[in-house]
């Protein structure tokens, strides 16, 4: 016997599996569209020009994106320098070693930390790696010019710095002390950055192998910060970190716990075990993960935009340099209408560069690994 | 090694803090209740970008969750099992499309799109309600939520179809047994299953809009702006930073935008924990990382 309400049921069933399949098609509607106006109105724009011309000047036509193509291999290079080890080994970590407490909350915040917004990676790596740090001097104070808040400094090997110093500046690690009160002859540790003293200490012991440890990094540091390539890699980076970690714990839990046991019922040191046995089998799963990370990463703007900066020209690692994302904002965003066409291409080029890694890594691990990374 | 991860934490919390210090020092706790964005006096706060996100971000919900748990259910209950991998493999391509990308497309495409044919509909429509009501420009609140719900509508989906997908097919055949459609065993045996986890994947996909840069600053229109209409230009909190941080010359108005990230970053990471938290007390280790 049929229920009264059979009718009823079938169409509500027939009209709600028809409402899911408009969602799906309204879900995938964007991707297609997307792609269809990016070979529409990228295609046509890609030429030889544009893969091996530098930009041209605003509002010119013609040039092409020669520097932020090898830019954005270059920065592809650099991230995985600091993702790649950490990344790899933190996940070698969770899945073999650790306990379970300890585990829980590494995975907890690596899993928090790939939904840290990407933009907020570069305003990190900004205050890391591309703002110079204040910088110690060491010397005995020649002359104070109070009015000027100015300070002159010689240190021991004769080098004579002047120094501003405002009023705002301690004196001290105590508090602030008038300008006035600092005297001629006085020993004082000057902490400065760009001529600015931002630090004044005038009761300093001699320098021991700490401070002039702290001093070389400094230098160093300095050396090499400002808008880079380092500063866009490291981002790209550090982003890369989590995501490698995450995936490679994944295939090396896809390796069967018999292995593990067999090669320690052998007597192989854990460490071997590890290495020779359960990273050997999972090597391809843990190639996938990094170069999957690779690619999500590739077309990342947000975390460039104050720490590779963008360049019209070619650049050295630690100068500001170009990349293809970045180029694609600044061409989007500009008045003209030869930038916008170009704009396009780079785009396609980009989502070309990201689909042949995607799809790539897809069809290569296919058979063992589907649905699993 | 995997310690490095909290030391990251730290890193990311102890620049952010001490890049902004001037500007706590200065503003406090009414930075974020402060409309003014006053950059030549001094005189700034971020209530305008905090509210323009949240308002991006609802949009995208309204938009996205309806859709995405649809086609979640479509993709594990309805449909057939040849067209299966083939759709999720278009929506994870869908997830591979750079943001700039996406911007672009929608500086150019949906933006006049929705300036010549949505927003005066729904203007006709709607327009008794003060959100619709207004000078029409294109960009503005409107575009960047649509645009962020296209960006999120992946990683909901995804995520609630790895949900429903660890729903036990028991569940699902007891509920055949008893002579139900198909549909009212979704909506029985499946969905109220799952609706835990399903709220974990949408808090997730909230996550993601909330911090999402390059597309919305690129159809936003960048101007910082409370107002009713949904049709008007505004800012959030990503765009700000991705607009005027290399533009910030004074030690001030550098340090409020640390401030702004730091907002940023504490409401991300709060809604993240929530979406996490819930993912796994509903299915322990089983959901696989998401990114």
């Amino acid at each position: 016997m049929t229920a009264p309400n059979h009718r009823w049921r079938q169409f509500k069933n027939g009209l709600m599996q028809t409402v899911m399949l408009v969602c799906a098609v309204l879900a995938i509607l964007p991707l297609v569209l997307v792609f269809y106006y990016l070979v529409d109105k990228g295609f046509s724009s890609l030429n030889w020009a544009f893969f091996t011309k530098l930009p041209a000047g605003p509002g010119e036509t013609g040039g092409g994106m020669a520097n932020a193509i090898v830019g954005t291999f270059v920065l592809l290079m650099l991230a995985p320098l600091v993702g790649v080890p950490v990344g790899v080994l933190g996940g070698v970590f969770l899945s073999e070693y650790g306990g379970r407490r300890l585990n829980w909350w590494i995975r907890f915040s690596a899993d928090i930390l790939n939904g840290v917004p990407s933009i907020v990676w570069g305003v990190v790596v900004y205050g890391l790696l591309v703002v110079a740090l204040p910088a110690p001097f060491r010397g005995t104070v020649q002359s104070v010019d109070v009015a000027k808040h100015l300070v002159t400094v010689q240190s021991r090997t004769g080098a004579r710095r002047e120094f501003a110093v405002d009023a705002e500046t301690r004196l001290n690690l105590n508090g602030k002390i008038p300008l006035a009160s600092l005297r001629p002859g006085t020993g004082v540790l000057i902490w400065y950055h760009n001529h600015q003293a931002t630090r004044v200490a005038d009761s300093i012991s001699a320098p021991g192998l700490w401070s002039s440890v702290v001093a070389a990094i400094i230098q160093w540091h300095n050396a090499i910060s400002g808008f880079s390539a380092l500063a866009g890699g490291l981002a790209l980076g550090l982003m890369m970190i989590p995501l490698v970690m995450r995936t490679t714990e994944e295939v090396l839990q896809l390796v069967p716990h018999g292995y593990r046991e067999a090669a320690l019922a052998l007597g192989i040191a854990q460490w071997r075990t590890t290495v020779q046995i359960v990273m050997r089998t999972a090597l391809k799963g843990i190639v996938t993960g990094i170069l999957l990370a690779l690619a999500r990463v590739a077309g990342e703007t947000a975390p460039l935009l104050f720490t590779a900066l963008g360049n019209r020209l070619w650049a050295h690692l630690t100068q500001p340099t170009a990349a293809i994302p970045l180029q694609v904002y600044i061409y989007a965003i500009s008045p003209y209408d030869d930038w916008h066409r170009q704009a396009w291409a780079g785009a396609l080029v980009l989502l070309l560069l990201v689909l042949v890694i995607n799809i790539g890594v897809r069809f290569l691990t296919r058979d063992r690994l589907r649905g699993k990374v | 090694m995997a310690l490095a991860i909290f030391v990251l934490v730290l890193l990311i919390g102890y620049e952010l803090l001490h890049g902004s210090r001037l500007s706590l020092h200065q503003f406090g706790w009414r930075f974020l209740i402060t409309r003014d964005w006053d950059v030549l006096n001094e005189k700034l706060g971020a209530l305008t970008f905090i509210y323009g996100t949240l308002v991006t971000s609802a949009i995208a919900l309204l938009i996205a969750v309806p859709i995405s748990v649809g086609t979640a259910i479509y993709l594990t209950e309805v449909a057939p099992l040849r067209l299966r991998q083939p759709l999720v493999m278009f929506v994870e391509l869908l997830a591979a499309i750079p943001s700039v990308v996406l911007g672009l497309w929608g500086l150019f495409v949906l933006v006049p799109f929705m300036r010549d044919h949505v927003d005066p509909s729904l203007e006709k429509l709607l327009g008794f309600l003060p959100l619709f009501k207004g000078p029409i420009y294109g960009i503005g609140f409107l575009s960047a939520g649509v645009i962020l719900a296209i960006m999120i509508v992946p990683i909901i989906t995804s995520v609630s179809r790895e949900i429903l997908r660890s729903v036990p097919g028991l569940q699902r055949e007891a509920a055949y047994a008893l002579g139900a459609t198909r549909w009212e065993v979704t909506r029985i045996a499946v969905l109220s299953y799952a609706k835990k986890g399903l709220f974990g994947a949408v808090i997730l996909g909230l996550g993601r809009a909330l911090g999402e840069t390059m597309a919305a600053t690129m159809v936003i229109g960048n101007i910082p702006n409370i107002s009713a209409s949904l049709f008007a230009p505004g800012y959030t909190m990503a765009s700000v930073l991705a607009n005027e941080f290399t533009e910030a010359v004074s030690g001030l108005y550098l340090s409020a935008l640390f401030e702004v990230g730091l907002a940023l970053l504490g409401v991300t990471l709060v809604v993240n924990a929530f979406a996490q938290l819930l993912l796994k007390t509903f299915a322990g280790p089983t959901i696989k990382p998401q990114h």
